[in-house]
């Protein structure tokens, strides 16, 4: 491993630890869950190490215990997951080109909606070491906070449960808001996600889409309507 | 559900999550050139971060009190750009402390 390298890896870990840590409560609540549910620890924090998703396999574990059909819980579990594609195709262009596939195969693993937003800020093309530092702790504080969940297993008093419910959404709030503050086209695009999003939400005559396919119309919609609004000078190798 | 079906569903899950992550970064190799599917694309993370924030937050909590006031702590951590782990901590104790009141 080459100097360069090194120095990726150790800053990707860096960056990721942050979103280790904040993944704790939300995949400790995981954990309590698919256990009081029924299912054995083992499979809980196979659920995690699998998965490391946080909807989609709300959705799918709710699904399981539903009884639903393999059918329906692949589906729903696919359709909440469709974003992963908009940020994999985005992460294309962020990452070095002459990554070769296998690595992508392996690192594109660990993209998340934090990973994934945490990795598009960076002022720079993205080497193969800093995605391996990026996604490390993150998948082991997926599993760890799911782990401990689960094998604690008596229920956190309400009131922290409740409390821990928002600790993904301060994540996200953490990660729009700086760059949010440099730029008008970030706040103009932001707006027009949450009021397209809140659109589709509560008009009852698109009751009939999935949530996760909402949050798919309302980013395709806003980042094309900011693309063609505010179209980036075309910068080498630079991106926001 | 038996276990074996239940693991089997689990599977079934790991794929459909994981072939979306993989497949366009792993076939897309060139550099797209058109200005505006740049900007797109560019713009993609912060159309999903607030599709995915908002409204959900204000329901994260079981009480839309307590997570109007962790949202307004966390816009405000974040505002003076404090780390992930702050912001994150900041609002779960708002949350449980105006929840003691709400």
């Amino acid at each position: 491993m080459n100097i360069d390298s090194k120095r990726d890896l150790q800053y990707g870990f860096k960056r990721g630890l942050p979103i280790a840590i904040g993944y704790l409560p939300v995949s400790f609540t995981f954990g309590l869950m698919a256990v009081n549910g029924g299912l054995p620890v083992w499979l809980a924090i196979f659920i995690s190490l699998s998965n490391l998703t946080s909807a989609g396999q709300f959705a799918g574990t709710n699904l399981i215990f539903a009884g639903a059909g393999l059918f329906e819980i692949g589906f729903t579990t696919f359709i909440i997951n469709i974003r992963y594609m908009l940020m994999s195709l985005s992460l294309s262009q962020k990452i070095d080109s002459k990554i070769g596939v296998w690595n992508r195969l392996i690192f594109s693993f660990g993209i998340t909606d934090e990973t994934f937003s945490v990795a598009s800020m960076e002022q720079r093309k993205l080497s193969s070491a800093y995605m391996f530092g990026l996604i490390s702790s993150p998948i082991v504080g997926w599993s760890l906070g799911t782990a401990l969940g689960a094998m604690i297993c008596t229920a956190l008093p309400q009131s922290l449960a409740d409390a821990m419910g928002i600790a993904l959404y301060g994540m996200f709030i953490a990660i729009i808001i700086p760059p949010a503050r440099k730029s008008k086209p970030v706040v103009v695009i932001l707006l027009l996600s949450i009021f397209i999003h809140y659109c589709l939400r509560y008009i009852p005559a698109f009751s009939f889409i999935s949530s996760g396919f909402k949050v798919v119309i309302a980013t395709v919609l806003s980042a094309g309507i900011g693309a063609i609004l505010f179209p980036m000078e075309d910068k080498k190798e630079e991106s926001v | 559900m038996k276990i074996e079906k239940a693991l089997l569903a689990v599977i079934i899950m790991a794929l459909v999550t994981y072939i979306p992550r993989a497949l366009p970064i792993a076939v897309f190799r060139k550099e797209i050139k058109s200005a505006r599917i740049k900007s797109f694309l560019n713009y993609v993370p912060y159309a999903v971060l607030g599709a995915l924030t908002f409204p959900d937050v204000f329901e994260s909590t079981g009480n839309v009190i307590t997570a109007v006031c962790g949202t307004i702590v966390a816009f405000l951590l974040a505002y003076y750009k404090r780390s992930l782990v702050v912001v994150a901590a900041g609002a779960i104790i708002t949350v449980f402390i105006t929840g003691l009141f709400f």
